[in-house]
């Protein structure tokens, strides 16, 4: 709340209502909501605006490792409705539904902003309360990759995050990058005047 | 910045130079603040998330220069909730940054105050919006309000600020650095720079990759990203800006460049510089309903040819993908695109508007197909039950 002038203590409704949703397992109840706004001094329909605009804020339960398929169209290229079954068919749950253990539950969200290393999915994990807190992407990923990774997940070890194709590093091309290998070359002569 | 030529990294190309110009020259009494917009929605973008984990020291430093040139007292960088690990690196380099002096109090020893923020917003891709960021930043739901009054006059609390995209503040420090000629020397006229894109889609390899503006899109696509699944003769239309603008089809995509003003003469944008690659394998009436839906679902629901516009135009492709029309329907969409571009509070009505009419402009003869195949079949077997 300090980041903020202090005649503004609403510009904290997001982080307060998100660090409220990890310490709760990964979902808000309305008394959450009503906290958040005694705090900021907000009215709670103010509150419960913001809680039911945005996509990241779950208002029922949530598995403790809450699965997340970005399923828009440049992950859909690359096959994230395979990603989606798969995970569907081996928890035995339907989108949005909890596992009866209470560990997993799957989800879709929008473009994560994650597009070249497509197909992808986030945990979100509530098993450690707020300081435990990760929200990792994990790409590159196939349909037998995933379950192996359900499979890591469960047995309540960390998979290594970010992209599981081990030939590449990050957002660069498989097979290693192709820039800065050499001198640049100057621009080629276009026309540079043409509009 | 002027001279540069830098226009906005975030999809608009607004020149940067004249926008941060617009701020006001002295205080009257409201502080003014720069604004980072972080929120990296557009499908397709993942290059400002690459500037954050790697090398976020650029944005910090670009803060505080963008932010001495608008004499703002302080930066809020907005950043999508779900980059949750990026913003954890964020604040590590903003961090460091205050501690070894540079930002904060006597910023650079130079007495010019300027503080650094990180505000994270939570899963909406309207946020992107400037206005709507606005909103979001302040506290309630992102919706963005009308224009007038600009960000400019009337922004953060009440007070002049500016909204730029991470990659235009990021590259300002270079640009000082080197000089404006120097930036301005690649690329074409009214073109400069360099910018980077993100290609994705049926690639063999696909990445983010700083290169010139003007790049021919297939040398861009055959040097980086290990050419079209299949070979280039496989390739059936590209996105090249980000889901917002419209689709190319390949006989375009043969020799066009990869700038603002190309591509706008070729009927769609440079927008963000995400280049969504499609080969003939997509279903390419699937991958824009996809599309019509991910706007449906985006849609902040204050504006009435958006809110029921981008639900109506999902409906609609979603029985196209299925042939499940008349030939004359297609007409109907298109006018009904026409009816939402240009009439809507923000841009996404645009955007949303703007990837049915590229499929239209190049796609019809499929979806009219499409419709054939399916009324044949109909005529063999009994219809269902009408819906």
């Amino acid at each position: 709340m300090s980041h903020y002038p202090a005649n503004y203590k609403q510009s904290a409704v997001i982080p307060l209502l998100d660090l409220a949703q990890q310490q709760h397992g990964g979902w808000l109840t309305i008394s959450a909501m009503n906290k958040v706004a005694e705090i900021l001094g907000m009215a709670p329909i103010r509150v419960y605006e913001v809680a039911t605009f945005y996509s990241m804020f779950n208002r029922t339960k949530v598995g403790k490792y809450h699965l997340l398929v970005c399923g828009t169209t440049p992950c859909r290229l690359r096959g994230s409705c395979d990603i989606e079954e798969a995970l569907l068919k081996h928890l035995g749950v339907e989108r949005n539904e909890v596992t009866s253990d209470g560990l997993f539950s799957v989800g879709e969200m929008e473009c994560m902003g994650c597009c070249v290393n497509a197909p992808m999915i986030v945990v979100a994990d509530y098993t450690k309360g707020a300081e435990g807190y990760t929200y990792n992407y994990y790409e590159d990923l196939t349909p037998k990759k995933v379950i192996e990774l359900v499979e890591i997940l469960r047995r309540g070890e960390s998979p290594p995050p970010g992209t599981q194709n081990p030939d590449r590093f990050n957002c660069a091309p498989a097979g290693g990058q192709k820039t800065l290998l050499c001198e640049p070359k100057p621009p080629p002569c276009r026309d540079l005047d043409a509009c | 910045m002027k001279k540069s030529g830098l226009r906005g990294r975030g999809g608009a190309g607004f020149p940067s130079g004249l926008k941060w110009s617009f701020m006001p020259k002295v205080s009257d009494g409201r502080p003014a603040y720069l604004v980072v917009n972080a929120d990296e929605s557009e499908p397709g973008t993942c290059k400002d998330r690459e500037i954050m984990r790697h090398d976020p020291h650029k944005l910090v430093e670009g803060c505080l220069i963008a932010g001495v040139a608008m004499r703002a007292c302080a930066a809020y960088i907005y950043i999508r909730g779900e980059y949750v690990n990026e913003r954890r690196n964020l604040q590590r380099a903003v961090k460091e940054a205050y501690e070894a002096g540079y930002i904060g109090k006597n910023a650079c020893g130079s007495g010019y105050d300027f503080d650094v923020h990180i505000h994270f917003g939570a899963g909406a891709y309207i946020c992107g919006e400037e206005t709507a960021l606005l909103e979001s930043l302040e506290g309630k739901q992102g919706k963005p309000r009308l224009k007038p009054p600009f960000p400019a006059n009337t922004g953060l609390y009440g007070c002049p600020s500016t909204v730029t995209n991470v990659e235009t503040v990021a590259v300002s420090p270079t640009i000082l650095r080197r000089g404006p000629e120097w930036f301005a020397s690649f690329g074409r006229k009214n073109n400069s720079g360099t910018k980077l894109f993100c290609i994705s889609g049926h690639v063999n390899t696909p990445c983010t990759v700083e290169e010139e503006m003007s790049i021919p899109l297939r040398e861009l696509i055959e040097r980086h990203a290990g050419g079209v699944r299949g070979g280039w003769d496989n390739l059936l239309a590209i996105i090249p800006g980000g889901s917002s603008v419209p689709l190319i089809p390949k006989s375009v995509c043969d020799d066009i460049l990869m700038d603002f003003d190309a591509l706008k003469a070729a009927q769609t944008g440079l927008g963000t510089a995400a280049v969504i690659v499609m080969d003939k394998s997509t279903d390419v009436v699937d991958a824009i309903a996809r599309l019509s839906y991910f706007y449906k679902h985006e849609s902040c629901g204050q504006c009435t040819p958006c809110r029921e516009g981008t639900g109506w135009l999902w409906m609609m492709m979603e029985r196209m993908k299925a042939g499940k029309a008349m030939i004359e329907e297609i007409d109907t969409l298109w006018e009904l695109t026409k009816q939402i571009e240009g009439h809507t509070i923000c841009a996404l009505g645009d955007a949303a508007a703007w990837p049915v009419q590229g499929l239209i402009r190049h796609f019809r003869p499929e979806m009219e197909r499409r419709i054939r195949e399916r009324a044949a079949m109909e005529i063999e077997e009994p219809m269902e039950a009408a819906g």
